[in-house]
């Protein structure tokens, strides 16, 4: 079992890193956000009124829902039932053993992934691999369905759950395609499966109304998206310079071989 | 005879090599899986901000 004790090895430390590089980012850009956003969470969307300017306008819900929301507060918003952490300390080391349980997830995917294509050499290279587990993990589903604030309308959690893991794998699969196909008709084939997924397209709310900023929203989607993009940068990077050190010099002669 | 029997028994490693790959890939699917998409309560409350950050469908 050395191969697999190679990698998981290699991908809980790369994980371990990626993984508190990850929660210092959310500590400071995305957690604040998610906070912000609860105050609104549970607030009744603003009725718009009579003269509602067209929906074009992408001023609606904004402006009037923070004035008028705080009059009719009820429980209209998801419940967290069961058991909820404590906020502050719980909350937050949660939050960090969520991102490097994670993050040790993803770089065990990453690292087999590029195991089966020869494995990555060099922390650049790494990154290069960081870059598609972004596009994969992050930028594909995030088309389809940006990352949501507490509070704001969604369709319901299976269908959501559903197109995410199908574009996910189809994103992959796509870029594996053009990447490592044997010819021009498998790459034209992966761009067809990369843009399948938005063709079908993802599960949306009824509406997109919501008592939560949009200003608050644009932020959070920025600030996720980039926390993501270094996260797996830092994941490919620490991958490609961990496995140096667990590579078989003798098995794997040139290349250098994980077993 | 000889090199036969060195075939068979590359073969056999590279099974071995990409079961063991196979075996390290799903568990990763269901780490992510499970912190990211389960619909226990006590699961989705701890991980709640985090799949907010990484875009998880969450709610």
């Amino acid at each position: 079992m050395t191969i697999f004790r190679n990698v998981v090895f290699v991908a809980a430390l790369a994980g371990l890193v990626a993984g508190l590089a990850m929660s210092a980012m959310q500590f400071f850009a995305t957690t604040p956000l998610i906070v912000a956003a609860e105050e609104f969470e549970g607030m009744e969307v603003a009725p718009a009124p009579a003269a509602a300017p067209s929906v074009q306008d992408h001023d609606h819900g904004h402006a009037h829902a923070s004035d008028d929301a705080h009059a009719h507060e009820d429980d209209h918003g998801h419940s967290h039932s069961g058991w909820v952490p404590e906020d502050g300390f719980e909350r937050e080391s949660l939050t960090v053993l969520a991102n490097v349980v994670t993050a040790v997830g993803f770089g065990l995917m990453l690292v087999v992934a590029a195991e089966l294509a020869g494995g990555i050499q060099s922390w650049r290279q790494g990154i290069y691999w960081g870059f598609a587990g972004f596009a994969v993990f992050t930028l594909a589903p995030g088309l389809g369905l940006p990352p949501e604030l507490p509070g704001m309308p969604a369709a319901d959690l299976l269908p959501r759950q559903i197109w995410w893991v199908a574009t996910v794998a189809a994103t992959a699969g796509g870029l594996a395609l053009i990447a490592f196909g044997r010819n021009a008709v498998l790459a034209i084939l992966g761009v067809a499966l990369i843009v399948a997924p938005h063709v079908v397209g993802a599960p949306q709310p009824v509406s997109h109304e919501s008592s939560v900023p949009v200003e608050l929203h644009s932020q959070f989607v920025t600030a996720a998206t980039l926390t993501s993009l270094v996260f797996w940068v830092v994941l490919g990077a620490m991958v490609g310079v961990l496995r140096g050190r667990f590579a078989d010099p003798v098995a794997g002669a040139e290349q250098g071989s994980l077993a | 005879m000889n090199t036969a029997s060195r075939t068979l028994s590359a073969s056999a490693s590279s099974q071995s090599r990409i079961l063991q790959l196979a075996f390290a890939g799903m568990l990763g699917i269901f780490i992510v899986g499970f912190s990211g998409f389960a619909h226990i309560d006590a699961v989705h409350n701890a991980a709640h901000d985090y799949r907010h950050s990484m875009g998880f469908p969450c709610h």
